[in-house]
């Protein structure tokens, strides 16, 4: 199966009740799979192709509100359409998954794979002081498995989650296990709003508060969240760690290839592993800090301009060098040349 | 055991299909396998492309540079994709449409005119089978009987009648290899 087709079939496997989304490459395929696989059919999940990609992620809103499991997906111009919209989720503490299949940038860009979201999905993904989980997958199999934890994630703590993919992981297609079918929910979470039930207060789900003091209140709970976000859901995938000189920093689709360069290296007698952060948000800075008290350097592999390098760099502090090498705009790395990159970087007398 | 492939050749040849079949074939023989299309403008007539990486070992990476088989269905790919060959490893064409045929010394290579038997047969549209059921005997890692079930599977359902056809072209292209 494609990375977009298992993605939408966990979607139906994990009893969401409604997907959102408007066509755009290299993402087109979700949608496109629900609506032949007649997801509405199969389980009585709303499949809607809307307007605008506005349109989705304030759909998504109105049925996290009624405390159901509701998701969007596009790629990169689309999210930018849909940053209010997760900001309004985030302050209003909503539940909600949104994907990002990511192409390059800036502007359309391009269709071809990219990571250059980066910032958008880990720092700002709309106004306010707020973050949501990101989770990366970099596989056919984890692009489906995610989808039940993304929704795990999102209910656990109001909050929304991305899934932040890229064109080669959505587009390829590897040999997959879906995951076990979920019911779909029919008891609702106590702060749903599904109608007033006599004897019982009145629920409001908002975003908008006015008085300052208990918008810095809202706030700081917001916060504390997110440092339990922090504390408890830090994912991460080690690979050759062990017994390593020197570490790849990579998620996504850079994963997969900086793998191969790593098992390249390690053929030619260096001693190079892979750290694949599968959580973007919350950062696993304390696992890549702690490798740096014992290896000579790190090398972000990433495709972008460098982006996650910064995050790196802040685990890292002065302990070690940290170097970037990307590929951008469209294109993909091949193996060889990270390996190449990482011997300019550390294997020549003069580094540089 | 790996085995990374490229199939290059104009949109509409069948390029994509003959790799899904491939990776298909290679789950069906448990098998893990990476279906990695080039994607985009370059399916809109003009040239298209697919890796397919095939190992007894979980897939690392699914964009290469380099690779055991290329799988050459017209010019421009051959311009862009002899020299990606590993050394000792194999590049497969059909002639047609071919004007410059390939010079390197340290790769086996094999032309398959399937075009022109597959005109013979009356059935141009199964050429690429032809080509495919060459590579299967040149590369003998998948079972013919793995490969009908991946055709199976790889082919929507109101294709399955045409699924005797596309084995009959394999068997023909696996007859038009004489060299081990």
């Amino acid at each position: 199966m494609k990375g977009n087709e298992a993605l939408a079939e966990a979607a139906i496997r994990t009893g969401v009740d409604a997907f959102f989304g408007y066509p755009i490459t290299p993402q087109s395929e979700v949608l496109e799979y629900l609506l032949q696989e007649d997801a509405q059919k199969r389980t009585g999940m709303v499949v809607l192709q809307t307007e605008s990609e506005t349109a989705s992620i304030n759909m998504v809103y109105g049925a996290a509100c009624a405390g159901r499991r509701a998701m969007t997906s596009s790629s990169s111009p689309g999210i930018s359409l849909m940053s209010e919209g997760i900001s309004y989720l985030a302050g209003a503490e909503l539940p909600g998954v949104i994907v990002n299949v990511a192409r390059g940038g800036p502007g359309l860009g391009t269709i071809q794979p990219a990571q250059s979201d980066y910032f958008q999905a880990t720092k700002a993904p709309g106004h306010g002081d707020f973050r949501q989980l990101v989770l990366a997958p970099a596989s056919v199999q984890e692009m489906a498995d995610f989808i039940p934890l993304a929704f795990d994630l999102a209910f656990k703590y109001r909050n929304p989650v991305m899934i932040l993919s890229d064109g080669v992981i959505g587009q390829m297609m590897e040999k997959v296990y879906l995951p076990e079918p979920r019911p779909r929910m029919t008891e609702f979470p106590e702060w749903a709003t599904i109608g007033k039930k006599p004897g019982k207060e009145r629920k409001r789900i908002t975003s908008l508060n006015l008085i300052p003091l208990e918008h810095e209140k809202h706030n700081q709970k917001l916060q504390a969240k997110y440092r339990q976000m922090e504390a408890e859901e830090i994912r991460y995938e080690e690979y050759l760690c062990q017994d390593a000189e020197y570490i790849m920093v990579a998620y996504g689709a850079s994963a997969r290839i900086a793998s191969r360069a790593v098992e390249m290296a390690r053929a030619k007698g260096i001693r190079v592993g892979l750290f694949r952060p599968v959580t973007l948000f919350p950062f696993p800075a304390p696992q890549i800090e702690a490798l740096s008290l014992r290896v000579k350097g790190f090398l972000s592999i990433e495709m972008s301009a460098g982006q996650m390098i910064e995050d790196i760099r802040l685990a890292v502090g002065k302990n070690q060098r940290v170097e970037h090498f990307g590929r951008y705009g469209g294109l993909v790395h091949v193996p060889e040349e990270i390996l190449e990159a990482f011997e300019r970087f550390y294997m020549e007398p003069h580094g540089h | 055991m790996t085995e990374e492939i490229i199939i290059a050749g104009f949109g509409g040849q069948g390029v994509l299909s003959m790799g899904k079949m491939l990776a298909y074939s290679a789950i069906m023989q448990h098998l893990e396998a990476c279906w990695m299309p080039a994607y985009g403008p370059e399916m809109r007539g003009g040239t298209c492309n697919v890796m397919v990486s095939i190992s007894h070992d979980k897939i690392s990476s699914p964009v290469l540079r380099c690779f055991d088989t290329a799988i050459i269905l017209n010019q421009p790919s051959m311009d862009k994709f002899e020299s990606a060959v590993k050394p000792g490893g194999v590049l497969m064409y059909d002639p047609n449409g071919i004007t410059r045929t390939p010079t390197r010394k340290d790769i086996r290579i094999f032309a398959v005119s399937a075009t022109e038997e597959a005109t013979r047969m009356n059935e141009p549209r199964i050429f690429n089978m032809i080509v495919l059921g060459a590579y299967l005997s040149v590369k003998p890692f998948l079972g013919l009987d793995h490969v009908v079930e991946g055709l199976r599977k790889s082919l929507p359902p109101r294709n399955h009648k045409l699924i005797p056809l596309n084995e009959k072209a394999l068997r023909v292209g696996m007859g038009l290899i004489t060299q081990p």
